[in-house]
């Protein structure tokens, strides 16, 4: 039993003392930050991700996928309390799970959210278990050209999932390629695009760059209009479902799973959409569809579920390709690089411990959400009163901190306020960021490989197209392109958005 | 086509993406091209320069075509107190050291919001740094000077 030892492996890997204790840490914090609105997941990790790097490379995973799933469980906790998401992937959990709080279910509510999302992270986190192997095997097999085409492949479904115009996304993936390739280029050690700074040699910082497009780019957002937060705050109380509550859970919870896991895997922000498509499968396969809209149980199982699946499995890309499924993903990959670790299929062969470790860190973060979470609400409902005004100095402190701690590097800051500026431009202009970080995080792996590939193939870009993986992955790339720009399914991916505005 | 119904956004936006187009197209250049077979550190950039000209052109054109919702308010003071506090703290971590320099990047990063009042500015930041020094210098052992050059006696 190769699954049963090596889940064995991970759980005393994760089962230390110090990684559980690193995995509390991690849930909490991304509990805490997922609570307070206005600041989302990726936000969160990029912010904290700093902290992480002086901890041992399994520990500081184990944390950093902590704060991921505590960030997504703050978020439905807002949305069910206060009919604020904190997480766009919980959006749909406010249009019921609010409603329920408001006719005093709200405990309810927050319970079956929470064995929702426990239920799913159970059944996807031995999916990924079983999964993640036989794709590493495959994974291996790649060459420079497949490894070319499977970049393409995530980069177009980042573009296929984005939000609004299909044009500006391209335009930021090709924006973020070209600013992951400032600093020295390989080859000939030649600094490209560095303007004569030499202290950008080694590349823009990619902490530096996610902090501001995300972070900063997200507090400028919210200063610009400051409302006072109305907490019109519903009494929690009975946490636990009643029979026919639980009754009407168990469908929607398991058909969420289904949905979130198979969605998860997709590159772009699986969650967000296993979420969406959970509720729309929800309202059509129930009796009484004319229940959603005011606290339909299935309205916040489903999704939850469905979000929570998601979530876990987006991790299969990133441990068995070692490419970055959405842009927390990407932070991870990040994060694996400056810890010394080269993401991709060889991680599960040489650093099992770590691989394992990771995976079985999943389940028990989960666990800890559920045993924590519930008796700690009131805790984090005190937390919502904070003032916004009273929050960012605290966030933009430990953001120089944390920025600055990675290389000691000062030029490192001032990259932080360029791309702040840069990420609320972008906001501005209706344009997405998570492409952009995609490609920042892609280019030199782009290049690398298309160049490789190139050599090996002496010149001719047929190589691409004659190996049989990459012509596949290549095709697949082509279809979801062609797929994006057809007229009806345009229209459908607008309708499927707005809702979510 | 009148000169109302254009789509300021995408307007901005396609300019920029075609400007900063133009300006890794030409720094690519500068660099050496190379051929497709043994690509310079010039190669690769180029296209996607040319690229990203090319989907700005798109967006400009599209601009001309629909209108989009207004761009909305900016958030000035947000932008100029926010990017500052990074910046002084760049520019004075050495000099300074930690423990002031993080206390006036926080100082200046509490003004960006038209509701903070100074005293509790003052108090939050000196909480704050309280906080930083034991959790990040004492407790992580980061190695940063506390009190940098410029105010040591």
């Amino acid at each position: 039993m190769d699954l049963f030892n090596n889940l064995l492996l991970g759980f005393q890997t994760a089962g230390s003392i110090e990684n559980l204790f690193f995995c509390l840490i991690g849930v909490l914090l991304g509990t805490l930050i997922g609570v307070l609105p206005g600041i989302g997941a990726t936000a969160t990790i990029a912010m904290l991700l700093p902290i992480t790097f002086q901890l041992e490379p399994v520990s500081s995973l184990i944390m950093l996928a902590g704060i991921y799933y505590g960030a997504q469980y703050g978020g439905s906790t807002t949305a069910i309390l206060i009919n604020m998401p904190g997480e766009s992937s919980s959006a749909v959990t406010a249009i019921d799970g609010y409603q329920m709080a408001r006719k005093g279910k709200a405990g309810a509510a927050l319970a079956i959210a929470a064995i929702g999302s426990f239920f799913a992270g159970t059944v996807s986190t031995f999916l990924v278990a079983i999964f993640a192997p036989p794709l590493t095997a495959i994974a291996l097999q790649f060459g420079a050209a497949e490894y070319f085409s499977l970049m393409v492949v995530g980069l177009v479904s980042s573009i296929a999932l984005a939000h609004g115009s299909v044009i500006k996304a391209l335009a930021m993936v090709a924006l973020g390629l070209l600013l992951g390739l400032v600093g020295t280029d390989i080859y000939t050690g030649a600094p490209r695009f560095t303007l004569g700074i030499r202290e950008y040699a080694d590349g823009l910082n990619f902490v530096a760059v996610a902090v501001g497009v995300f972070g900063i780019a997200e507090i400028l957002r919210n200063l610009e209009n400051e409302r006072t937060r109305e907490v019109l705050m519903a009494k929690v109380s009975g946490l636990l479902p009643s029979r026919e509550d639980f009754r009407a859970m168990i469908a929607p919870v398991l058909r969420g799973t289904a949905i979130g896991s198979v969605l998860g895997i997709l590159p772009g922000g699986g969650a967000i959409l296993a979420s969406f498509a959970s509720y729309t499968v929800e309202k059509k396969v129930s009796k009484n569809p004319q229940e959603f809209g005011h606290g339909a149980v299935a309205g916040v199982a489903g999704p939850e579920s469905a979000n929570n699946a998601g979530a876990q499995t987006s991790f299969i890309p990133l441990l068995t390709l070692g490419i970055p499924a959405n842009p927390v993903m990407a932070l991870m990959v990040g994060a694996m690089i400056i810890q010394g670790i080269v993401p991709g299929p060889n991680v599960a062969a040489e650093q099992p411990a770590l691989f394992w470790g990771i995976i079985a860190s999943m389940w028990i973060g989960n666990l800890m959400l559920v045993i924590l979470n519930l008796p700690l609400i009131g805790l984090w409902v005190k937390l919502l009163t904070i003032p916004y005004y009273l929050l960012f100095p605290i966030i933009m402190a430990f953001c120089s901190i944390g920025v600055y701690s990675v290389n000691s590097n000062v030029y490192d800051l001032y990259a932080v306020a360029f791309f702040g500026l840069l990420g609320y431009l972008l906001l501005k202009l209706r344009c997405e960021p998570a492409p952009l970080l995609l490609g920042f995080v892609l280019g030199p792996l782009l290049e690398e490989n298309l160049r490789r590939a190139m050599i090996l193939s002496r010149g001719d870009p047929s190589t691409f197209v004659t190996r049989p993986i990459s012509a596949t992955l290549l095709f697949i790339a082509v279809i979801v392109l062609i797929v994006v720009f057809l007229p009806s399914v345009r229209k459908k991916r607008d309708e499927v958005f707005v809702e979510e505005d | 086509m009148n000169s109302k119904s254009f789509d300021k956004a995408n307007l901005i936006c396609g300019i920029l993406l075609i400007l900063t187009g133009i300006f890794f197209a030409y720094q690519s250049i500068e660099l050496e091209l190379g051929t497709a077979f043994r690509m310079g550190p010039g190669y690769f950039p180029f296209i996607l320069a040319l690229a990203l000209i090319l989907f700005g052109a798109i967006i400009l054109f599209q601009a001309f075509r629909v209108e989009g919702e207004p761009i909305g308010p900016i958030a000035w003071r947000g932008i100029i107190f926010i990017l500052a506090a990074p910046i002084f703290f760049g520019i004075t971590v050495r000099g300074l050291g930690f423990v002031p320099s993080l206390f006036f990047a926080a100082l200046i990063a509490s003004f960006a919001s038209h509701k903070m009042k100074p005293l509790t500015a003052v108090i939050l930041a000196v909480l704050l740094t309280a906080f930083s020094v034991l959790v990040f210098s004492y407790g992580l052992g980061l190695p940063f000077q506390r009190f940098g050059p410029w105010v040591r006696f």
